[in-house]
């Protein structure tokens, strides 16, 4: 009876670096991010998400490595034989603070994770630029290249309605913070579907379907994989955010059970957050070898049939 | 793959525009009609994939010939090119000099940056009807500067400077400019000093559209001079000569073709940078207008030497002449032989490509640059990998500014010695000199390095009549201001860095005491905003902070906003991807710290 | 199953999903995998972004079809028409694999002389799809050094649906694509447990773990497990009990979570067979259509969030799947019901969780003995065959054909000769039009659970045809027109689709209650797997009026 495991495995040598003063080793093709995490030391990410290539778009993972001229984003850069890095100087703190400050002045965080922490870790004011513009609907239709001057009265944001356009999913870009996993996760890396992009240039960026059409006039398939890797709460289940509108989304009484879906053959990996013997939510975990995080319509909303129960 | 277009659908003329491009589509599911083969077979995958580089001359098509990119077209691209709509509709979106809504035919850029506000120029909120404002048009030299597009088939465009308030109205109104004042006009120590120049040698003195009047001037000599050393022999004598790149960022020529020659992976390409967008600068053009062969000779030299047979050059698209005037270039040395297969019997081959701009400064970045020719929004890339092993379409690529590429065409002709024997020790060689502003002979200068910044404003004519020196900027938006005390400076590398400045991209702005300082750092603020590209937080928000504390500090000043501003300053310097983001701070820094410009 | 049990001994994929993302070569044949099994199709576009040519075959111009390098558009059930025009091609080309056709494979001379007659032009005029083309696959298969032939309900839902997956397999011999990593045969399975049935023995054949009903030595385990004595002989597959109902050898039935009453080809005749029975039992989830007409219903749970067990994937992965959520009222635990019934018939079955029943699995099949609850938990589920509980096994099947010596290389893969039978219902003046049917992404079979959740992409059903047929018959994009066959007759409005050429149109089984596609559907099953020819009927279209357009009844 044979013993061999999968294949495909690779031989990966291992790396030796300090980080922080201490020496570590790690294997070639980690990253500078996952061997901090494996010698326990926390680096704020944002724009990261573990199935998707690194973007490094965000800026608060960054490290001083000796060497460089400008500091380095943890997240992706792989490690090196030798590299010396350091994690909280006073120029790496400097920077999260700002990154924190930037993001915090001009995107809704209210629903990323360990923010206001982080907040305090750096001593990050986000109200210190200014007062803030009132929100706008106009966002989607910037002028590549083109503003209005600024005469600094108050500070520019992304704040604007939510967009609220289909029975399943919501997008509410006040809390976007152009991490591009959506559109990473819609495009090449996974679903393919390329229904949404990034559009417009510098502070207009944006996440757009072609011409801002809704997404029922879009490519859109609905596998809500977009929301999977979402990290600030931008992209929700409307039951989510509608039970969240009326105050009854109660996180911390949800249970969360894997199982498999009930639909096609493929054997998708899906997890069912519950709250009050309802099902709120599905997501899929993003180490599971089937799924990668990923799941179609069936699998990510298909789950009413077993609650549609008559009163 | 599976395209979902909706109804809209192009017009006949957007159809010819996308076939002008891509060709009649050959199957209906590209959008052709639909013949008996077609319920049988069809073909996508990875035969449209390759072509995705099409989109950007495709988007350019239908935008000169409709004067917008409708969803109709985008559709039709859509299905030519197998790209989904959203995915081309970001990229469209990217670019300056497309639109996604409908416009007039007619487009009027009047430039209100830096050189051209200083010379009289308009600001944004001064400009006429049917115009809108535009970034520096890199004819500083004629300041102000205006560039008008009309769509249609074939589109014109044509440049006007100096224009007058007037003029520009006229523009708006339907008029259409005369034709350009002549390159030479940009340089004028041709009338004076013409025997002593080598980067300018031919300017003024040879047909720039006429291969055999290059010939006659010595065009090509260089080229089979390199064919007998031999690639390894060319990358000697440009690692014996010195030669750093002149885009900005300094990097050992030799060193870089080196590395591109040595990578095992294959094809190699090369790449030259002509997306001349720095405000101030205008010197690659002016090399482009007057000297276009000289160019072609020099990728053909660096393409030999490296290993490439493709070649792009990525040239501004609000160059009209200049891009004339390299086509034609292109066009005829291929015909003569220069460029094809087997370049002068020596068994080479090398294809060689406009890749027209679209209004992206940023898009003068090395990595920006791979995305931008590949048809992705030309966002930096993460590096490393750098590019002399990872680059355009993922591999080797060998990038080089115009302007340090011509200089190699001397470097081998003359030997690399020869060259390095000029300048200083820390600068070696020629330098081209952007002056523009208060002085009396605006243009571009070549000199040996070395020369102090009064000799250069000297060698340009001096100061304007009645005017008094301000300031100076030195290198761009990206660089950094100089005062009255620092003329003694010598334009090198390493005394501009000694002193807290930098050479940048060769541009002296000559500002004089009728220059509003804070109007030139808030529009320096402005500008860095409208053109990062948005990928990264420090450059995407910073930009936006420092416009804001910038316009806050012009109506009073606080020592809070001053304080914001240097921690903005560093987290953009620190942590940004690229470096329109490191540099976004430097000249309003500058500004602050040398010219107290905020001074309470 | 049957065709990869009659060919390699085990009814199962060969490879693993991850294997399609390093491969040189895809071919899906009969799947639209981007619809049907979306998730499967990501680890495709992988392999496609990695550098796999993927070639499409199907009658429809599909969503899979438009990522294919090239897609052939056959004729439907001309498949076997097809494989054997590629073989022969493959053949005179000299690009078989000599020495794996030689050292592990038989029948290869009979094999060679049955596809002789099928050059190109008689493929290209038997299947519609140009020479050039078929030569085209021919040789990508020929050439790669590993390929990946996929399928699913395109090839087996004919009435030679066994067959057409031999004539795959053939392809993949010829090939040497079997048995190494990256080259292999994929069968995506329908429904998510299909695969784990199979495993648990829910075939009239085959005990669990794969273990026939006809061996002696493995029924005799069982039977001391569970001290009863077994059935020497196989049973029937559901086939066979519709016919012995028919034939009233067969007057009870115990259906748990089908609905063969809207699932069956002809179900108007399945619903009326199942009326017909003395006592019918039904255990579901929801009162379906088949539940409608049982004598008792027990209502059970939803098995992937309201009970917990194990189910298998189309890559033999056995997976948990878990409690999450209390069925509703006096649903019970599948588990449960059963053991009531057992002790309301006197007998005291103790089993107290669902993994004590897999335990006494795990105990009576090797295949699944190193796959305890916990490892099951711990890797994200596992590959069967796992025969320890400490070791996995390569993610591919069959490598022991490639073994050195022959006496490890166990039966060698026999050649199976397969003859080109086209469809059962040919197409006449009367029924023009050829239907097929299959999936749309947010639908699933008769709508059970799909109808339950809004989809911003759903469509009623719709009759789907060329812009052409539409054009000739004076058809407009959401006319509602009436279908017939020489079955039965449903109404239906109508969708132009440029994925379809003149003469063939194209339903889903979605919609049973408002269009049931069934009531056309031909009952020409396949002897060998019991399935029906759903792919393969012949139909006509006729404009109606408004006042004529009839709400049809299901079984009816």
């Amino acid at each position: 009876m044979s013993t061999q495991v999968t294949t495909g495995l690779q031989v990966r040598r291992s790396v030796q670096l300090t980080i922080d003063d201490q020496s570590v080793t790690v294997a070639e093709g980690e990253t500078i991010l996952s061997a901090c995490r494996t010698m326990g030391k926390e680096i704020p990410t944002l724009c990261y998400g573990d199935t998707i290539t690194p973007k490094n778009a965000c800026r608060v993972c960054m490290v001083e490595v000796e060497g460089s001229r400008v500091l380095v984003p943890s997240c992706s850069r792989k490690v090196e034989p030798g590299m010396v890095v350091r994690t909280d100087t006073e120029r790496t703190d400097h920077s999260r603070k700002l990154v924190l400050e930037l993001l915090g002045s001009s995107v809704d965080l209210s629903l990323t994770k360990n923010v206001a922490r982080w907040n305090t870790e750096y001593g990050s004011e986000p109200t210190r630029f200014g007062k803030p513009a009132a929100p706008t609907n106009h966002r989607d239709e910037a002028t590549t290249g083109h503003h209005h001057v600024a005469d600094g009265s108050s500070v520019s944001n992304v704040l604007q309605p939510v967009k609220i356009d289909n029975e399943l999913y919501i997008r509410d870009y006040s809390k976007c913070i152009m991490c591009y996993q959506c559109v990473d996760a819609c495009g090449e890396q996974w679903q393919n579907t390329f229904a949404i992009g990034v559009a417009g240039r510098g502070f207009d960026i944006r996440i757009s379907t072609e011409f801002n059409v809704d997404l029922t006039d879009s490519a859109c398939v609905y596998c809500g994989n977009c929301i999977q890797v979402c990290p600030t709460g931008a992209l929700m289940f409307t039951s989510e955010h509608n039970m969240r509108d009326a105050g009854t989304w109660k996180e911390e009484e949800q249970t969360q059970t894997d199982t498999i879906c009930p639909y096609c053959g493929v054997g998708c990996a899906l997890t069912l957050h519950v709250q009050d013997n309802e099902i709120v939510k599905v997501s899929s975990p993003s180490d599971h070898s089937v799924t990668h995080g990923n799941l179609c319509i069936k699998g990510r909303f298909g789950f009413q049939h077993v609650q549609n129960r008559a009163e | 793959m599976d395209l979902k277009v909706n109804s809209s659908v192009a017009t006949r003329d957007e159809r010819d525009a996308v076939d002008s491009v891509l060709g009649k589509p050959t199957q209906y599911t590209q959008g052709g009609q639909r013949f008996e083969q077609d319920l049988r077979v069809s073909r996508a995958g990875e035969a449209l994939r390759n072509l995705r580089h099409m989109l950007l001359p495709t988007l350019h098509a239908v935008n000169d010939r409709i004067g917008w990119i409708s969803r109709g077209s985008i559709n039709y691209i859509a299905q030519q090119l197998d790209i989904a709509p959203a995915e081309i509709y970001g990229v469209a979106s990217f670019y300056a000099l497309f639109s996604t809504t409908e416009r007039t035919m007619r487009q009027v850029h009047v430039c209100i940056d830096l050189a051209c506000r200083a010379m009289g120029g308009l600001r944004e909120d001064q400009l006429p009807e049917g115009t809108h404002p535009s970034p520096c048009l890199g004819t500083c030299e004629r300041a102000p500067a205006v560039l008008v597009i009309e769509a249609g088939n074939p589109a014109r465009h044509e440049v006007l400077a100096p224009a007058t308030p007037v003029q520009i109205t006229a523009l708006a109104k339907g008029a259409w400019p005369d034709a350009e004042a002549t390159v030479v006009s940009a340089t004028p120590q041709v009338a004076t000093d013409s025997k002593n120049l080598v980067l300018l040698g031919r300017i003024g003195k040879v047909d720039p559209l006429s291969i055999s009047d290059y010939q006659e001037h010595g065009g090509f000599d260089a080229l089979r001079k390199a064919m007998q050393l031999g690639a390894t022999g060319v990358i000697d004598e440009v690692n014996a000569s010195g030669l750093v790149g002149r885009g900005g960022a300094a990097f050992q020529t030799g060193r870089k073709w080196g590395a591109v020659a040595g990578q095992p992976a294959f094809p190699h390409y090369a790449i030259c940078n002509a997306d001349e967008s720095e405000p101030g600068t205008f010197k690659d053009r002016v090399i482009m207008e007057g000297d276009p062969f000289a160019l072609v000779e020099a990728m053909i030299i660096a393409s030999f030497a490296t290993g490439c047979e493709q070649g792009f050059i990525y040239l501004r698209g609000e160059y009209p002449r200049a891009i004339r005037n390299v086509q034609n270039a292109i066009d005829e040395s291929t015909k003569h032989g220069f460029l094809g297969a087997n370049i002068l019997g020596s068994g080479f081959n090398f294809a060689l490509s406009i890749v027209r701009g679209a209004g992206a400064y940023i898009c003068g970045e090395e990595t920006a640059i791979f995305n931008s020719i590949e048809g992705y929004r030309g966002e930096p890339r993460n590096k490393p990998p750098f590019p002399v092993e990872v680059g355009v379409f993922g591999k080797p690529t060998l990038v080089n500014n115009v302007e340090t590429l011509v200089n190699v065409l001397s470097i081998v002709k003359d030997g690399g010695a020869a060259y390095a024997a000029l300048g200083t020790e820390g600068s070696k060689g020629r330098k081209l000199f952007c002056l523009s502003g208060a002085v009396a002979k605006p243009g571009v200068y070549e000199v040996e390095f070395g020369i102090t910044l009064r000799q250069l404003i000297e060698l340009g004519g001096g100061m304007r009549n009645g005017s008094t020196l301000q300031a100076i900027l030195l290198g761009g938006a990206a660089g950094g201001f100089v005062g009255p005390s620092d003329l003694d400076l010598p334009l090198t590398m390493e005394a501009t860095r000694a002193a807290g400045s930098s050479l940048g991209s060769g541009v002296v702005m000559v500002l004089d005491q009728s220059v509003d300082m804070v109007d030139q750092l808030r529009r320096i603020a402005a500008f860095f905003r409208d053109e990062s590209c948005g990928q990264c937080v420090p450059c995407r928000v910073g930009t936006v902070r420092q416009e804001e504390i910038v316009s806050r500090l012009a109506k009073g000043v606080q020592a809070q906003d001053i304080e914001l501003l240097r921690e903005l300053g560093t987290v953009m310097r620190d942590a940004s991807i690229c470096g329109l983001g490191q540099t976004a701070n430097s000249a309003i820094d500058s500004a602050i710290n040398k010219l107290k410009v905020f001074a309470q | 199953m049957v065709g990869l049990a009659t060919v390699f001994g085990a009814g199962g994929g060969t490879s693993s999903y991850q294997e399609v993302e390093t491969t040189d070569l895809i071919v899906m044949w009969g799947s639209n995998a981007r619809n049907a099994h979306p998730i499967y199709f990501q680890h495709v576009l992988k392999g496609i972004h990695n550098g796999a040519k993927m070639y499409s075959v199907d009658p429809r111009r599909s969503e899979t079809a438009q990522w294919a390098d090239l897609w052939l558009g056959l004729n439907v059930g001309s498949d076997v028409a097809l494989s054997n025009t590629i073989a022969r091609e493959i053949i005179h080309a000299g690009l078989t694999n000599r020495s794996f056709i030689e050292n592990s494979t038989s029948g290869f001379a009979e094999y060679a002389a049955s596809v002789e007659e099928w050059t190109l032009e008689a493929g290209s005029k038997v299947t519609g799809v140009p020479g050039e083309a078929i030569r085209e696959l021919a040789h990508a298969l020929g050439n790669a050094k590993t390929a990946q032939i996929c399928w699913t309900l395109g090839i087996t839902e004919h009435h030679n649906g066994v067959d057409n997956v031999l004539s795959l397999i053939n392809l993949a011999l010829l090939c040497g694509h079997i048995g190494r990593p990256g080259a292999g045969l994929s069968p995506l399975r329908g429904q998510n447990n299909v695969q784990g049935g199979g495993d648990m023995g829910a075939l009239p054949n085959k005990l669990p773990g794969f273990q026939d009903v006809e061996d002696d030595a493995a029924r005799t385990k069982f039977e001391n497990m569970w001290n009863v004595t077994i059935p020497s002989k196989n049973g029937w597959n559901l086939t066979q009990m519709f016919e012995a109902m028919e034939h009233g050898k067969m007057k009870s039935a115990f259906v748990i979570g089908e609905n063969p009453a809207q699932s069956e080809a002809d179900g108007a005749h399945a619903t009326a067979l199942l009326k017909n029975l003395d006592h019918l039992v039904v255990q579901d989830i929801f009162l379906t259509k088949t539940a409608e007409l049982a004598d008792v219903v027990l209502p059970g749970s939803a098995s992937w969030c309201e009970a917990d067990g194990t189910v298998t994937n189309s890559e033999r992965r056995v997976q948990r799947v878990r409690k999450a959520i209390t069925p509703p009222g006096n649903a019970h635990d599948d588990i449960q019901i059963i053991l009531d019934l057992a002790a309301l018939m006197g007998h005291s079955w103790k089993y107290d969780s669902s993994e004590h029943v897999w335990n006494e699995l795990r105990s009576l099949s090797p295949m699944h003995f190193g796959m305890t609850y916990a490892r099951l938990a711990d890797l994200g589920g596992i590959q069967w065959p796992c025969f320890s509980e400490d070791t996995l096994e390569p993610s591919y099947l069959h490598g022991r054909l490639w073994a050195q010596k022959l006496e490890d290389r166990g039966r060698l893969a026999p050649f199976s000769v397969v003859i080109d039978s086209p469809p059962v219902e040919k197409t006449t003046p009367e029924f023009p039009l050829r239907l097929t049917t299959g999936r749309r992404l947010d639908s699933y079979n008769t709508g059970v659970q799909s109808g339950g959740f809004q989809s911003p992409l759903r469509m009623a059903e719709t009759i789907d045809m060329s812009p052409e047929d539409a054009v000739s018959m004076g058809i407009v994009d959401g006319e509602i027109v009436r279908i017939t066959s020489p079955r039965g007759t449903v109404d239906a409005p109508a969708r132009i689709d440029d994925g379809l050429r003149p003469g063939l149109v194209f339903m889903t089984p979605h919609f049973p209650d408002e269009v049931d596609t069934n009531l056309l559907t031909i009952e020409a099953i396949d002897p060998k797997s019991g399935t029906a020819e759903f792919k393969a009927a012949a139909v006509r279209i006729d404009k109606i009026s408004k006042s004529d357009i009839r709400v049809p009844v299901a079984g009816e």
